[in-house]
């Protein structure tokens, strides 16, 4: 899939909760084909302390608007001033980057967990899922109910069961503790998160031996695989998270984690 | 149209535009977004006899105006360059240079004399400065004596076009630069990174897994561009300058101060079109100046 360079229009900025946006942004001539699991590097103007891009996942996608969205966390001025874009500014950005999610089969027992920022890959995924002819379910856990994020478009797609670690809303400790994944048979496991969240996910899934994907959020300069800063310890050898991920097999994965 | 063509030792490039060893990878991670060959020149990534992974996650930090980076030379070592990189990327109408590192002096030449097989490979540029491993690289690149053997020993070896790429963290890089030029180097690159560091606060711990990297970015295109010119009057040899160069009015700083070439290295990690657009930029300029050609600018301040 040949990547661009290009200046799209913001059409929405949406607050989804406490420090978390949705930006909408559109492409004139249309967007490219993006898979679930792909990200974008979002080039950022007018902060003067943001040097790189920032690399985005792409949250969702609607080809017939020819529309992406992202979602931000704020963690620093480069996505405190993207969360701070208007409709209308333009938004330089280089895509479709990384590779994907493996789909499920027809059939499969699909769960898709997450929590923050990590939510972002998710809904495309589910929503290619759900395309696919299955009702995907997911797991999303916050640290509490003020954190909870907006995860109605999740709703629309497949259950949802929440978990908090304090207990304030829906099960009380983390998604994995969550008795809808603990329980069920499970044929595959989506995760992307904190990393001790998918740490646990991808534990949790090599004891019962399912098949588990999790997105890695390295830290990285370029996004096209030639600063060789975002590298990931596989069975391979170092590999870069920007072009060999950002989805990796756990059982690729060198993680001091055992089953 | 001016005319951009410069050259080095025997060889000519078609622009003074090349691209910073470990910032284009191969050149055809680029393909998708320019034809690569308009450039002068691609500079891949450093290259070493024996394939290493490099030093551990995180490697990068984002710093004010640039970066740092502690990479380490990851590469695949010159066998796999040889038998799957150098078959592909030769195909590509501009020189392809391969950026040599080692640990010891014998690496070094042992590299360069495979190099020296390889027809499609012009020229070769010797790293005495990255900062990022503990054996070898900059360790050449601070010690005169040291520097004096390795290209001395390089130039044995090696046939074609020799470039030396020096270390910025020395006192005096003229020093290094005439060491060069005595060893029978055609030309010399600087500057490589600058050792520094930094720490997340919050953390209370180093942002960078080896501590220290190397910083680049425009944070260091003034020092990069003082020791361009310095270098650029203490040798006869052409100087290739690079150092935070993010466009072409950054890149003609540099080709006045006295650099025959420059090299453009971050920039093109945000900007995948960096490159092209100071080849292009460069060529406007000497235009809408009646300048025929890029050599009339060069050094123009110390005229």
């Amino acid at each position: 899939m040949k990547k661009r360079i290009e200046d799209l229009t913001v059409t929405q900025n949406r607050r989804l909760g406490e420090g978390f946006f949705v930006i909408n942004a559109s492409s004139s001539q249309g967007l490219p084909d993006i898979l679930p699991g792909q990200f974008v590097q979002v080039l950022v103007t007018g902060s003067p302390a943001t040097f790189l891009r920032r690399p985005l996942s792409v949250h969702d996608v609607d080809m017939g608007t020819g529309t992406i969205s992202l979602l931000v966390q704020i963690a620093g001025a480069g996505t405190e001033r993207l969360s701070r874009l208007n409709p209308g500014e333009k938004i330089n950005i280089i895509y479709p980057l990384g590779n994907s999610f493996t789909l499920p089969l027809k059939g499969e027992k699909v769960l898709l967990t997450g929590g923050g920022c990590g939510m972002a890959p998710l809904l495309y995924l589910g929503r290619k899922i759900r395309e696919a002819g299955i009702e995907p379910a997911f797991a999303l856990g916050f640290r509490n109910r003020s954190r909870i994020l907006d995860h109605d478009e999740f709703r629309k797609l497949g259950e949802v069961f929440l978990a908090t670690e304090d207990g304030s809303e829906g099960y009380r400790g983390f998604v994995t503790d969550l008795p809808q994944f603990r329980d069920k048979d499970w044929d595959r496991v989506y995760c992307c998160g904190p990393e001790p969240m998918m740490k646990a996910v991808a534990a949790a899934c090599l004891r019962r031996d399912i098949f588990c994907e999790v997105s890695l959020e390295n830290l990285m300069a370029c996004g096209i695989g030639v600063c060789l800063c975002c590298i990931v310890p596989t069975t391979s050898g170092n590999l870069c998270s920007c072009t060999d991920g950002p989805v990796f097999n756990i059982r690729d994965l060198k993680w001091q984690i055992s089953g | 149209m001016a005319d951009l063509r410069i050259k080095i030792g025997t060889l000519e490039f078609r622009n003074p535009v090349m691209t910073a060893s470990g910032t284009f990878g191969y050149g055809s991670e680029f393909d998708d977004f320019f034809d690569v060959s308009a450039l002068g020149a691609i500079i891949v990534k450093g290259t070493t006899l024996e394939s290493r992974e490099g030093n551990p996650y995180p490697r990068m930090a984002e710093t004010p105006a640039g970066m740092l980076n502690s990479v380490g030379l990851q590469n695949k070592g010159i066998d796999y360059f040889e038998k799957n990189i150098y078959p592909r990327i030769r195909k590509y109408d501009t020189h392809i240079i391969v950026n040599v590192n080692g640990n010891t002096v014998e690496d070094y030449t042992e590299l360069s004399r495979r190099l020296n097989n390889l027809d499609s490979i012009p020229a070769i540029e010797l790293n005495i400065s990255c900062p990022n491993v503990k054996k070898g690289g900059m360790i050449f690149g601070t010690n005169p004596a040291a520097a004096r053997e390795v290209i001395a020993a390089v130039r044995q070896a090696y046939s074609r076009t020799l470039i030396v790429k020096l270390s910025p963290n020395v006192t005096d890089i003229t020093e290094f630069a005439r060491i060069s030029e005595g060893e029978g180097a055609d030309s010399v690159s600087l500057i490589n990174t600058l050792v520094g560091m930094a720490i997340d606060v919050r953390a209370m711990k180093p942002r960078l897994a080896t501590i220290t990297g190397g910083l680049s970015g425009p944070a260091i295109r003034p020092v990069a561009l003082r020791m361009v010119w310095q270098t650029a009057r203490a040798v006869s040899i052409p100087v290739i300058g690079m150092g935070g160069i993010m466009n072409a009015d950054d890149a003609l700083e540099f080709i006045m101060a006295g650099a025959t070439a420059v090299q453009v290295g971050t920039a093109s990690f945000i900007e995948p079109l960096a490159a092209l657009d100071v080849v292009r930029g460069i060529d406007s300029f000497l235009d809408s100046r009646g300048f025929a050609s890029v050599s009339d600018v060069t050094g123009i301040i110390n005229r």
